[in-house]
């Protein structure tokens, strides 16, 4: 099993014939993901080649894509300037989940978008996020499939390469993941940590959760409250930024302390008092997930 | 990105608030020179992207032009929170009856525009949620329909008991609401909001900060950067599509990804150092960005030690590290440079780096560890 994609995940690619939209289209189709369609707009009618030969259909409309071919997700590639239409446009598509990539999307037009989504029951992923990977069954974004194998842990982070490593140390002791998401370091994200950890507890074969926060807002906050009040499985964290200076945006938009608020400290403080186990290294995490399954 | 007091009252007044004169000086004489010209008691106020400038003495009431030269002397080459103020903003000084709180801010909860107001305005906002949040009123706006006359009007009504104030007010929230939206604003605030013996509502202090996802498509806004307020190194750092920021150690820090990049300033604390900056060169071995990353760091004299930590993923170890090698070719560095690389093709590229001579490692504890020995020579 594993959380929002799986083998049925049929994918269309928005931005499909872009720089970083080809690329990550071609390794996704080697993962194994299937890619149903893609959408540029003006280059409807013609196709893109997948490393295997297959031909992969380019439509110029996410409304037509998912008419002709049955498709249930779709990533965006889109520039920034142009990004929150094409998740507007996905959203109205009839697909249920919207993975969306691109960093550096105006906070309004993602306010807005996000209450679209909202209106319209569909699962905005980011933006401004690497993706999820449900290992030996779907990729859908960018995080790099060498580095995932099979097995019981969830991985729930804001942040790209740190997921990374985390990813790493875990499967290179042998400790697989049931599905990694990335959830985007944006102030403003569709899908949060408490939505993940909420599908992680559902997953029957999701044993324990990694949680990888970052400096900025709340929602570390919130998701320990949710952890303790409705988690049966273990949940290691681990917070980015402890030597974050006030006031400045730390590469991440969302990656920010306001005033006195969003601090490394009160999150990793409240992930203790609610009965999460915090890493202070990276390295830690390992140890911690295998004291968690004993 | 952070805009002046001046620059926050332009914006203001493009939609309609009501913001008292004023003229920025950059000189006592030129301060002077205003304060003639206005003929009236005049404050000056520093302009640097800090809160607390009234607390620092960067904030002065002038009888005349005469004090308002001697404080724009005082005040100019002042250092507020390790800020220089290059400029002061003189402004007739306006008779106060009563001051409240009007912002708006990005509410990540409600993924909306939200605004707070208070009658209890002139303070910091965060003590006054803090110690009587039932003085504060607050309302997200739903971004489809925008702020509608009635909410404006209910959040005003919380601020006056005066119809013909509440009145004003209301007009000034709608306005507010305007202004952040069609400025790309993450955030702005109007503290304080007075009432003059008159019965007029003006904004006299303005702050808003911009969205920098929004300058693409505002020239008129991402004009207003004031390079002087920021290092040097930090304007070459995002004029070559690098994310940096400044600190005060000494292990100059050259990360690949945001998150990773904190993790590893606070590794370098874990083992008693102190990072020299944030960097994250992003997911591409392009030496030339690696150069750019070099010539940044190795521009603030603090820097002892040059410290690599990469994960390759998507983008391959022996590509990552043909990059550094590249680029640390192509200038002169003299602080020693510590790599770690992990992730895939690891193998290749550690032997790479070994062959032009670096000491490469794999484990992020270790090349911390060695870093920080290094940076305390």
């Amino acid at each position: 099993m594993s959380i929002f994609i799986n083998n049925d995940t049929k994918l269309v690619v928005q931005g499909i014939t872009g720089r970083d939209g080809s690329f990550h289209t071609s390794q996704m189709m080697e993962y194994g993901t299937q890619v149903v369609a893609g959408v540029t707009p003006g280059k409807g009618g013609q196709t893109f080649e997948g490393p295997d030969g297959t031909m992969v259909p380019i439509f110029n409309g996410m409304d037509e894509a998912v008419a002709q071919t049955g498709a249930n997700t779709s990533v965006v590639y889109v520039p920034p300037a142009f990004a929150a239409n094409a998740i507007l446009e996905a959203v109205d598509s009839g697909v249920s989940l919207v993975v969306a990539i691109t960093e550096g999307v105006p906070v309004l037009d993602m306010a807005r978008a996000h209450a679209f989504a909202r209106d319209k029951c569909v699962r905005i992923l980011g933006p401004n996020c690497p993706g999820l990977l449900s290992p030996g069954q779907s990729k859908v974004g960018i995080l790099p499939a060498q580095i995932v194998t099979e097995g019981p842990i969830g991985v729930v982070s804001r942040s790209g390469t740190l997921t990374y490593e985390a990813v790493f140390q875990l499967t290179s002791v042998g400790l697989g993941q049931t599905t990694c998401v990335g959830i985007g370091g944006d102030p403003l994200i569709g899908t949060n940590f408490i939505d993940c950890l909420e599908a992680f507890e559902a997953d029957p074969e999701t044993s324990a959760v990694v949680m990888i926060g970052e400096i900025g807002g709340t929602d570390e906050q919130e998701a320990a409250e949710f952890v303790k009040a409705k988690m049966s499985k273990p949940v290691v964290g681990f917070i980015a930024g402890q030597t974050a200076p006030p006031g400045r945006q730390m590469g991440h938009a969302g990656a920010i302390i306001s005033g006195s608020a969003g601090t490394a400290e009160e999150k990793m403080k409240a992930f203790e008092d609610n009965g999460i186990a915090v890493a202070q290294r990276p390295a830690d995490i390992v140890g911690l997930i295998q004291d968690a399954l004993g | 990105m952070d805009i002046h007091e001046y620059q926050a009252k332009e914006r203001f007044a493009l939609e309609g608030i009501p913001v008292p004169p004023g003229q920025i000086a950059t000189t006592p004489d030129q301060a002077e020179a205003i304060a003639t010209e206005y003929g009236c008691a005049v404050m000056v106020k520093a302009q640097v992207h800090s809160g607390g400038r009234g607390k620092a003495g960067g904030v002065k009431y002038c009888n005349d032009a005469g004090e308002a030269r001697e404080h724009a002397s005082n005040i100019l080459g002042m250092d507020i929170n390790g800020l220089t103020v290059e400029k002061v903003l003189v402004t007739p000084a306006e008779e106060i009856e009563t001051e409240a709180y009007v912002g708006v801010l990005i509410d990540r909860k409600h993924q909306a525009a939200t605004f707070m107001v208070s009658p209890d305005g002139g303070m910091d906002i965060e003590e006054v949620a803090a110690s009587t949040p039932d003085r504060i009123r607050k309302l997200s706006v739903d971004p489809r329909y925008g702020l509608m006359p009635h909410q404006a009007l209910w959040l005003a009504n919380f601020l006056y008991d005066d119809p013909a104030l509440i009145k004003q007010a209301s007009k000034v929230v709608a306005q507010l609401y305007d202004s952040f939206v069609n400025s790309g604003a993450s955030m702005t605030e109007i503290n304080p909001l007075i009432t003059t013996p008159e019965g007029e509502v003006k904004a006299i202090d303005a702050k808003m900060s911009i969205d920098g996802n929004e300058l693409f498509r505002r020239p008129d806004v991402a004009e207003m950067r004031d390079l002087s307020a920021e290092p040097a190194s930090e304007t070459k750092a995002r004029e070559a599509g690098l994310s940096y920021v400044k600190l005060e150690g000494s292990v100059g820090c050259c990360v690949n990804g945001a998150g990773l990049a904190m993790a590893t300033m606070d590794l370098v604390k874990y083992y008693g150092g102190e990072p020299a900056n944030f960097l994250d060169i992003g997911g591409s071995s392009n030496p030339d960005k690696v150069v750019s990353a070099l010539e940044i760091i190795t521009s603030d004299p603090n820097v002892k030690v040059i410290l690599f930590n990469i994960f390759g993923g998507i983008t391959r170890c022996d590509d990552v590290a043909t990059g550094i090698v590249e680029a640390t070719r192509r200038i002169d560095i003299k602080p020693p440079i510590v790599i770690r690389l992990t992730g895939t093709n690891e193998e290749l590229g550690l032997q790479i780096l070994e062959e032009a001579g670096f000491s490469a490692y794999t484990s992020m504890d270790d090349v911390v560890e060695k870093a920080v020995e290094l940076a305390k020579g």
